[in-house]
């Protein structure tokens, strides 16, 4: 601030010893002001004008004046940097790549930080098989800023520093010497953290680790450990399948980890006349069963048949139908040969071992055993041993990492009562949820954003976690805590740099590693190998399905499941991912008992629509073994198994969970023997439950919408029969209606500059919903709470409408529309429409703004807020909108979203926009909306405009693959690809010209940017 | 002068032995007189139901739309509804004190003044709801096309809601003119009868010096046919700008060409339906029967019979055509309108407008003011529904069904529909104790030719008889002399 320029005031000061410079430094007024003679000269003063009346009112003027210039303005405190960082240039982003590993979600992410403050989760790029980053990775930011987490460490409930922790941690250490003491941890896949824990067991020999998967794996790690000596999971390429055969198994969830909806959408766009076949046995509808080309409903304990069935036995016993799908199944894997593969969620060894027999006997190229999935870990038996020695009394010491065993074991009652009474309590915790709410310890530990680490997802394949600001609370990571109790100076940073320098990298730098997040090497790492011990040993000739083969009971089977939203339930606090729709039920705010429309009419459960159209459920006790679940409130679920129910996990939890997100029931509490399979009985209660489902009609009535077509037409038939162009009649001749003579403007010149286009290949969408979230994300999107929901006021920009056929198939849908002829069939039959089909097929829709280039809303809109870009957006200004809502009334695609209300800063809508820790998540680029003014997607012109800044100031031309949108970059599967289709090389433009290019409700003319591809179903029965 | 006279099978528009001097007393008494108890039971009830929904638009205006039960499918419903209702009533006024003035109905003197007042209150329920149905309406002046320094943005004049803040501006403001011309030497008629110092003072301004001189009525007259000629289109105008909100758009149900005329039958339809319904109470109240006689309610039966019949054909039209298009997405609207989760809304729309009206072909039921009032509300109300039906059915289900959704009102909305009628009664009491309800200065220009009394006295003496009392023998003329 300081300047040395000199201002000159005359010529005078030219001459150093002027005196009239000398005068004028001492005396501001050369001349001494007249006060006394204008004071004293009586006569003028009488004569002026001024009467004492309008000095009074001068006086009070200057006096009103003089105040209301000292009033103050608000203030906003901020404070700026003492020193600027080098990397940090206000309004540029900086990304770090790092990596998520909660012990449920493992993946490779870039984090996209603005002025320090992490805001966005992206895929890193250079990562191919680093897990799948998920709605609820890119959700995971927000997480971080939770106010409900703990803010720092507890010794006895009460605050502490770190170092009372510390001497309360070795008081009860010494106690416990020569007793035995539970280390309970995640799965940490780390190879640092694998090798410190041996450290802390050896300083402290009465320490036993035993991880727990909080969502078991530990029957396909059994498996996969009996046949291959290493305790991990097997992969998977589904890129290179012809034939998949799945038997229970979501691998587009979260089976095994997740993450494999990657490589299999590659297979399933069909290329040179070809892709792959999926058959899909199952009890819940879910995101695998909804993308199959064919998908059998099938309770657990006939899953096992067929299984049998498939790897060599009968298909005897099945019903006739099924047993025809086994046999033509069987028929089309054995074609495959080596491309066929066969994947089980069966929670029992035997199946799984069954199918890792089976894949390994032809020899399938898509299994990967060489390199298996590092990231669960866990073993049913110890896990339920340290259970039941902690509610016998046995166990008296339970230090726990990342795992919330109070909430999430099945007896969780009696576990609680006996751990509140245990010696030694230890929780590592980021928040202090129910079992640190009882610990006698609570260690706070930061979020991934805030910790160092490193993992090994896949064998031979590294990861590192770096932090992307400090802490934002007095928290400390289990490793640094562990370095320091051992006696260790180091730093758990340091530590890790040890390790990988000693035994990872190589010759490989740190440095760049730490830049690219991953790094590949065949070096063999000690992992925490937990030895075979007790009860492990039966497994290896195990050949029961435990809960499985027990269906005499009449009950229902019920399977145990986790949403794409929740996952096992540690990101329960955060509003994005509750207020995210299931792409299955498209219900958010809930979990639910799925029952088949059959089950659910014999006990009398219902589903209704009250008069704002909002759906109720009836609820019902779930009961397992004596233990009821209340009120679980009931989904009649099309395609759902007779005879069996689903139930997701994840969901109940109260303790530091703010009360709009203490939705749903917590499902863990009939988790016996941490089996997805239970025998249940249900029984009806009184009440309806409120759902907040933001699809209220599941039909698609047989519209011309999602257009879809087999395999066989694709390759043999002319375009026009299955993806023809909707015709209009001018002069009484058919034109098609992108033909200019069918519209009533000349158009514009498009070709100059750029024109973005967003392709959706439906053939590549699985529906997962990653883009939802990133959208919300990058854009600001408002979370608005169950009840607006359930008023059908959400604000997703980006909605994957789920659509299930009436018929059997879409196809049989619109044929029988088409056949409709005279009021009586109409009548009857769009009514019988307006219901799915017991097993319906099922597709997905992501639908946006359409930026149409006649856009509906731009001529409605009375104060022109919405009008149309140079570039093809359909922009939207929400500081000229009043809010007639005219615009949306005229959107046939209803993808804009009003502002009801006031949504940021409002303590009605309590979600992150409404404190000073949640709002640090926005994105500065992006306005928060206020209320009473439309909003809508706007192609993410932020990115698109940085994009060609950016190109601009280089002076080059912008390459393709280099502008995207929030979802189009969110989006794995490659089904979202952006880019600008004035340019002829690139992926849009050649996509625009596919021939299974359509534009949603072409007919309608509104000419949108956003184009779909048909839907391409392998239906081919042998 | 004999052809000035009525032909005297034709029923007499005043009846009652009326004199010219007992005109002025009867139009003048409501004004003079003191209001009675009824007078105040209703307007307290009118001014409570009016400050609930005072209470109801602040609330809205201060919270948010989402206090209504709109949805991100539904983003129209009451208020919508309301304004279209309204104005629509709105337009028998014009129709009555306009294109019956051309067309030289002398039967409209009874009841033009009431329902231009009926049309101006209306008008003003009206545009009450684009302002409040607005996310934030401190910012409607924004669809004025004034200059500014927003960057000098302007309005779209694509937009049909902009024809619509034209259309009822220059409704209101022509609607206004006209009838405070009527109005002019009614006023001054009061004024000259005023007792107090104030009235005297208020009916001059009112009467904006009124001087009684033959250039004044000669001016009067010039205007009057003026503003006639002005506000004919309008009439047909309003509402079909108002159907062009639907009718330019791409939703199924509301992009229909057949909307204009439909619109306008219909806004006539309710129009005279609500002119009955506040006539037949307030010829009772204010003992006018002689100037509102069962002839004036039977001839605005016929026309409201007439405008059913044309709204009922408009309605099958509507099916036919969407049959006839082949265009699925039409189809279902329709189908899915009669026949869907607002079946009743249909069925009542039907019933209220097409079927009751059809009554009216029986005289002794178009004579009945029972009967007529009963009606009149029958289509008051299936003209709301009507209205309802256009914007909620056809947005609730329209092209993607994964945005199909239901809407159900909030008291909120409710409250700010029952605080416009509250509105409209406090204004219409108010009028019809303040202002001349008939415009007598018109009746009386008619008592000669079409009053019972002097058609009588040419039943009696023939066309040649002397309308006063110079031979001082009929009793009928001069009681005096009996």
């Amino acid at each position: 601030m300081s300047s040395n320029k000199k201002y000159w005031k005359s010529v005078e000061e030219l001459n150093e010893n002027s005196s009239i410079v000398k005068t004028l430094q001492q005396n501001e007024f050369v001349k001494e002001i007249p006060t006394d003679e204008f004071l004293g000269d009586k006569e003028t003063l009488e004569a002026s004008s001024t009467t004492r009346r309008d000095f009074l009112k001068y006086v009070g003027f200057t006096t009103a004046a003089a105040s209301f210039a000292a009033c103050e303005g608000p203030v906003i405190k901020s404070i700026p940097y003492v020193i600027q960082p080098d990397e940090i240039v206000p309004g540029v982003a900086n990304y770090y790549a790092t990596t998520m590993a909660d012990g449920f979600d493992f993946a490779n992410v870039l984090v996209k930080t603005r002025e320090g403050r992490p805001i966005k989760i992206e895929r890193n790029k250079l990562s191919t098989s680093g897990g799948s980053v998920n709605a609820r990775v890119q959700a995971s930011v927000l997480s971080m800023y939770d106010s409900n987490r703990l803010q720092g460490p507890l010794v006895d409930k009460e605050s502490a520093s770190w170092e009372d922790l510390e001497i309360a941690f070795n008081k009860s250490m010494d106690a416990m010497a020569g007793k035995e003491v539970v280390l309970l941890t995640q799965t940490f896949a780390s190879p640092s953290t694998s090798k410190l824990i041996n450290e802390f067991k050896a300083k402290y020999t009465n320490v036993r680790h035993v991880i727990y998967d909080t969502v078991s794996s530990s029957e396909a790690l059994d498996a996969f450990q009996n046949k291959y000596n290493t305790r991990a999971l097997a992969d998977y390429d589904l890129s290179k399948a012809e034939v998949i055969v799945s038997v229970g198994a979501d691998f587009l969830g979260d089976w095994q980890g997740g993450g494999y909806e990657v490589a299999y959408s590659k297979s399933r766009i069909p290329k040179n006349g070809k892709m792959s076949r999926h058959i899909q046995f199952e009890a819940n509808m879910t995101l695998s069963g909804a993308n199959a080309d064919k998908r059998l409903p099938l309770k657990p304990s006939l899953q096992v048949e067929v299984l049998k069935a498939l790897t060599g036995g009968s298909v005897s016993g099945l019903p006739e139908y099924i047993a025809l799908a086994v046999a033509n199944a069987k028929v089309q894997l054995s074609k495959a040969g080596n491309k066929g593969v066969i994947l089980t969620g069966i929670p029992s060894v035997a199946a799984q071992t069954m199918a890792l027999d089976y894949n390994d006997s032809v020899a399938s190229v898509c299994m990967d055993t060489a390199h298996p999935r590092m990231i669960r870990k866990g073993n049913n038996g110890e896990v339920m041993k340290v259970m039941n020695d902690v509610i016998s009394g046995s166990l008296k010491g339970l230090i726990t990492v990342g795992v919330n065993p109070v909430y999430s074991f099945p007896n969780n009652q009696k576990f609680a009562e006996a751990y509140a009474k245990l010696d030694l309590s230890l929780a590592f915790s980021m928040r202090k949820d129910e079992t640190a709410a009882l610990a006698k310890m609570v260690a706070a530990t930061p979020h991934y954003l805030e910790s160092w680490g490193d993992t090994q997802i896949k064998k031979g394949t590294f990861a590192l976690t770096q932090p992307t600001i400090r802490p934002v609370f007095d928290t400390q990571q289990f490793e640094d805590c562990i370095l320091k109790w051992t006696g260790s100076s180091q730093k758990y940073y340091d530590y890790i740099k040890e390790t990988w320098s000693s035994s990872i990298l190589g010759g490989a730098t740190w440095n760049q590693t730490l830049h690219d997040g991953i790094f590949t090497s065949n070096v063999e790492v000690e992992m925490d190998e937990t030895p075979l011990n007790e009860g492990v040993g039966e497994i290896k000739n195990n050949t029961s399905h435990g809960a499985l083969a027990s269906n005499s009971q009449g009950g229902l089977e019920l399977t145990l499941y986790t949403t794409t939203a929740l996952g096992d339930g540690q990101q329960a606090n955060n509003p994005w991912l509750q207020e995210m729709p299931d792409p299955i039920t498209r219900a958010s705010w809930d979990n639910y008992l799925t029952v088949s429309a059959v089950d659910a009419s014999e006990m009398g459960l219902v589903n209704e629509n009250v008069a704002n159209g909002a759906l109720n459920g009836s609820y019902v006790n779930v009961t397992v073994d004596g233990v009821v679940v209340e009120n679980v409130p009931v989904i009649i679920q099309p395609g759902q198994a007779k005879g069996s129910v689903g139930l997701a996990l994840g969901y109940g939890k109260v303790e530091a969970i703010q009360e709009e997100m203490q939705t749903g029931v917590n499902a863990y509490a009939v988790y016996h023997n941490f089996s997805s399979v239970q025998n249940v009985t249900i029984e009806k209660t009184s009440g309806m439950h409120e759902f907040a489902c933001v699809q209220l009609h599941n039909t698609m009535m047989g519209r011309d919408i999602i257009r879809e077509t087999s395999l066989e037409i694709f390759n043999t038939k002319d375009v026009k029969e299955w993806n023809a162009m909707p015709m209009v009649s001018k002069d009484h001749k058919m034109i098609p209606v992108t033909d200019p003579g069918a519209d009533l403007w000349t158009s514009f010149d498009r070709s100059i500059g750029h024109h973005f286009n967003l392709s959706i290949d439906l053939n590549g969408c699985t529906g997962c919903g990653a883009c939802v979230i990133a959208c919300h994300a990058e854009n600001n999107v408002p979370v608005v709470g169950k009840q607006e929901i359930r008023l059908s006021r959400d604000m997703h920009w980006l909605r994957i409408d789920r659509y299930y056929s009436s018929e059997d198939s879409f196809v049989a849908d619109a044929e029988k529309k088409d056949n409709i002829s005279g009021l009586g069939s109409s009548l009857s039959d769009f009514a019988a429409m307006e219901n799915p089909a017991d097993n319906p097929q099922v597709a997905f829709q992501p639908v946006m703004c359409q930026h149409c280039n006649h856009a509906p809303c731009e001529t409605v809109c009375p104060v022109a807020a919405t009008s149309h870009g140079r570039q093809g957006q359909n922009h939207m200004a929400y500081n000229r909108c009043v809010g007639t809502r005219y615009c949306a009334n005229n959107c046939p695609y209803k993808v804009r979203r009003f502002n009801w209300f006031l949504y940021a800063e409002n303590d009605e809508f309590d979600f992150n926009m409404n404190n000073d820790l949640g709002r640090m998540v926005l994105n500065p680029d992006v306005v928060v909306r206020s209320r009473g003014v439309m909003e809508k997607c706007s192609m993410c012109i932020q990115l698109t405009q940085k994009t060609i800044l950016d190109a601009k100031r280089d002076g080059r031309a912008i390459k393709d693959g280099e502008l995207h949108t929030a979802c189009s970059a969110a989006c794995e599967s490659g089904a979202i690809v952006f880019g600008d289709v004035n340019d002829h090389e690139s992926e849009v433009a050649a996509l625009k010209e596919d021939k299974r290019m359509y534009h949603l409700l072409e007919a309608v003319g509104t000419k949108p940017n956003v184009i779909y591809q048909v839907q391409v179903r392998n239906t081919e029965e042998v | 002068m004999a052809s000035h006279y009525e032909a005297p099978i034709r029923q007499p528009l005043v009846t009652g032995d009326k004199t010219y001097h007992d005109i002025t007393v009867d139009v003048a008494a409501p004004v003079e007189g003191k209001a009675n108890k009824a007078w105040w039971i209703v307007f307290t009830i009118a001014l409570l139901a009016f400050s609930w929904g005072i209470g109801c638009i602040i609330y809205t205006v201060s919270t948010g739309i989402g206090t209504w039960g709109l949805n991100k499918t539904v983003n129209w419903a009451w208020d919508i509804t309301n304004f279209v209702w309204w104005v629509g009533i709105g337009h028998a006024g014009t129709l009555i004190s306009a294109v019956l003035l051309l067309f030289r109905q002398k039967w409209r003197m009874g009841i033009n003044r009431s329902a231009e007042a009926m049309t101006i209150f209306s008008v003003i329920q009206a545009g009450l709801f684009p302002i409040i149905h607005m996310g934030r309406p401190w910012l409607a002046y924004w669809v004025l096309p004034i200059p500014n320094q927003f960057g000098s943005l302007w309005v779209n004049f694509n937009s049909p809601l902009l024809w619509d803040v034209f259309a009822i501006s220059t409704y209101l403001s022509v609607s206004l003119v006209f009838w405070w011309t009527g109005l002019l030497p009614d006023f001054a008629m009061i004024r000259d009868r005023a007792i107090t110092p104030f009235n005297k003072k208020i009916y001059g301004i009112l009467a904006f010096g009124w001087s009684g001189r033959a250039k004044d009525w000669q001016r009067f007259e010039e205007v009057s046919l003026v503003l006639a000629g002005l506000a004919t289109p309008l009439v047909l105008s309003v509402h079909t700008i108002v159907s062009f909100d639907f009718a330019t758009s791409v939703i199924p149900g509301w992009h229909t060409t057949i909307f204009p005329p439909y619109f306008v039958a219909g806004a006539i339809f309710s129009g005279f339906a609500m002119v009955n319904t506040l006539l037949i109470i307030m010829r009772k109240v204010s003992n006018l029967e002689n100037y509102i006689t069962l002839q004036h309610i039977e001839l605005m039966n016929i026309v409201i019979m007439l405008t059913g019949s044309i709204v009922g054909v408009a309605y099958i039209t509507e099916l036919f055509v969407a049959w006839y298009s082949g265009v699925e997405y039409e189809q279902y609207a329709f189908l899915n309108r009669a026949t869907g989760p607002y079946w009743w809304a249909y069925w009542a729309m039907m019933s209220c407008n097409v079927f009751s009206p059809q009554f009216m072909w029986f005289k002794k039921l178009r004579t009945s003011i029972m009967f007529s009032f009963f009606i009149s509300i029958v289509v008051n109300i299936g003209m709301w529904f009507e209205r309802f039906v256009i914007i909620v059915t056809s947005l609730h289900r329209d092209y993607l069904p994964s945005s199909w959704s239901m809407f159900s009102p909030t008291f909120v909305e409710i409250g700010i529909f029952i605080g416009t009628i509250g509105f409209f009664f406090v204004l219409f009491l108010l009028y019809a104790r303040t202002f001349p309800v008939i415009a007598q200065a018109e009746v009386k220009s008619i008592l000669k030719g079409s009053g019972s009394k002097y058609k009588n006295l040419r039943a009696k003496y023939g066309d040649d008889v002397k309308h006063y009392d110079e031979l001082g023998t009929d009793s009928s003329i001069n009681p005096k002399n009996s």
